[in-house]
């Protein structure tokens, strides 16, 4: 990933910030320059919205043949996470076993290293999703 | 002293859940673990996960103390992070910090490195922002990953964690009504740009290291303050192990009850730069109004600070916040044998 690139996304890989439409409030991750529900009626009503962080797990799975960032972890749980806001997110589950994990269990978005550009390089944050404690 | 009335709004404290037992590392290195461990009273020490380190556990204590103080990051005017494990040699830890709790840009910031003190460092440097009504909040961190050579006496003790405080000036939990410290230039404990592994003068981390500045600096704030150990019904020393800091409790007169709640070496090890902010943040967590909480941090190389401490009648208001207390964050536990340890810190060299 380019520094640029990555740059220009940790106010959503730091702290979720989305958008919401202004004319049907369904909210946005990664955030949207325009309403799919709405079309050009959004146009220019789009809101930054950040997101909570707290959500549900709606389904998950765990990963044995992992991308190269995530050999370490292997292996490693992922999850799509519904959020209080409606909106559904993919994260890495971290802070629990994959035979503790439900669907439905209540998790929170906690900031961890997602990877880095080399031993020399930028290193990449990001959200991963944890038990709510 | 100080201008304007300062002190603590909110805290919390983050320890990663992984462990290992010094009986463990003991059996890779041919030395009997257990008698390691008793001898420097560790019984088990926290290691970071290959995605943690002084960043995201920065941020994490930093978001629960935010929660607690009931605050937003434009209120933070200034963010200054103390450790000696910076993921960055340059580029600062405080500017991602910032980010994630959405301080920036409005404010200032630094990294601190002083040993194990640079998080106390930090909380000086908040209270005279704040004293001074430069800013109305600022946020002191002490952090650490620390490191530890494979097989050296430090790889028993060295671990990870760190706790953050909202230092400002109203709505109090906790009140800071002294501070002094003591420096000395002490060659105990360093390690040169570039190596992977601190290097310490053995014995010599002793008396004329830890015990003279902990001691010494302690002393010199109970005459200032014309007070006695048994005035205070909490104390918090550094804790490199767990010997250190009772042999020196027990020589400036202070009893175990006194330093047992914020004594947390024994469960998770040396956090450095997290140790005393997490020692204090223990104690906070049970403390009643009213109660004198003393503080004395030490970093080699070599220095202390002190610090008074009063709760107020904040303290039991902020314990509905629904942030964990340090008990809560360090009963989360999951063992790891030396070579899982050995993998998660980076010790077994790969290829590619």
């Amino acid at each position: 990933m380019s520094i640029p690139r990555f740059w220009r996304e940790i106010r959503q890989r730091y702290k979720g910030i989305g958008t919401e439409c202004g004319v049907c409030n369904r909210v946005y991750f990664p955030p949207r320059e325009v309403c799919p529900d709405c079309g050009r009626d959004s146009l220019g009503d789009m809101k930054e919205r950040e997101i909570s962080g707290k959500g549900k797990v709606l389904t998950f799975t765990e990963v044995h043949e992992p991308m190269p960032d995530f050999e370490i972890l292997s292996p490693y749980i992922m999850a799509i996470v519904e959020m209080d806001e409606g909106v559904r997110m993919t994260g890495q589950l971290v802070g629990v076993e994959f035979d503790e994990v439900k669907n439905g269990m209540e998790v929170e978005a906690v900031l961890r290293k997602l990877g880095e550009e080399s031993p020399s390089g930028i290193i990449y944050y990001g959200y991963k999703f944890r038990p709510c404690r | 002293m100080k201008e304007k009335k300062v002190g603590i709004r909110g805290y919390a404290g983050y320890v990663p859940r992984y462990r290992i037992k010094p009986e463990e590392i003991g059996a890779v290195w041919g030395k009997d673990g257990k008698m390691m461990g008793a001898a420097l009273g560790v019984k088990s020490k926290s290691v970071p996960s290959p995605d943690e380190d002084v960043v995201t556990i920065s941020t994490e204590a930093a978001r629960w103390a935010m929660i607690r103080a009931g605050l937003t990051g434009d209120n933070i005017g200034a963010i200054y992070v103390g450790s000696e494990s910076h993921p960055y040699a340059v580029k600062p830890t405080s500017t991602m910090v910032g980010a994630a709790i959405g301080a920036t840009p409005d404010m200032t910031a630094a990294d601190y490195e002083f040993a194990c003190k640079a998080g106390t460092a930090a909380f000086q440097t908040c209270m005279g922002l704040v004293g001074s009504g430069m800013i109305e909040n600022g946020l002191a961190i002490g952090s650490d990953t620390s490191q530890g050579a494979p097989g050296d006496a430090l790889e028993y003790s060295a671990s990870a964690g760190g706790a953050a405080f909202i230092i400002g000036s109203d709505d109090l939990l906790a009140e800071i009504l002294y501070t002094t410290s003591i420096t000395t230039d002490t060659p105990d404990f360093w390690r040169r740009e570039g190596q992977a592994y601190p290097s310490h003068g053995g014995r010599f981390t002793g008396q004329p290291a830890y015990f003279k500045h902990i001691m010494g600096c302690t002393g010199k704030m109970l005459d200032e303050l014309d007070m006695e150990p048994s005035d205070f019904q909490h104390a918090v020393f550094h804790q490199p192990n767990g010997k250190f800091p009772m042999k020196a409790a027990k020589k400036l007169g202070f009893t175990k009850e006194q330093i047992s709640t914020g004594l947390l070496v024994t469960r998770i090890g040396n956090t450095y730069s997290g140790a005393v902010p997490l020692g204090l943040a223990a104690v906070l967590d049970v403390a009643e109004p009213g109660d004198d909480i003393l503080v004395t941090s030490y970093g080699s190389g070599a220095g202390s600070d002190g610090f008074y401490i009063k709760a107020t009648d904040g303290i039991t208001q902020v314990r509905e916040s629904g942030v964990p207390t340090i008990e809560e964050v360090i009963k989360d536990v999951k063992y790891l044998s030396y070579a899982q340890y050995a993998k998660f810190r980076g010790k077994i060299k790969r290829g590619g």
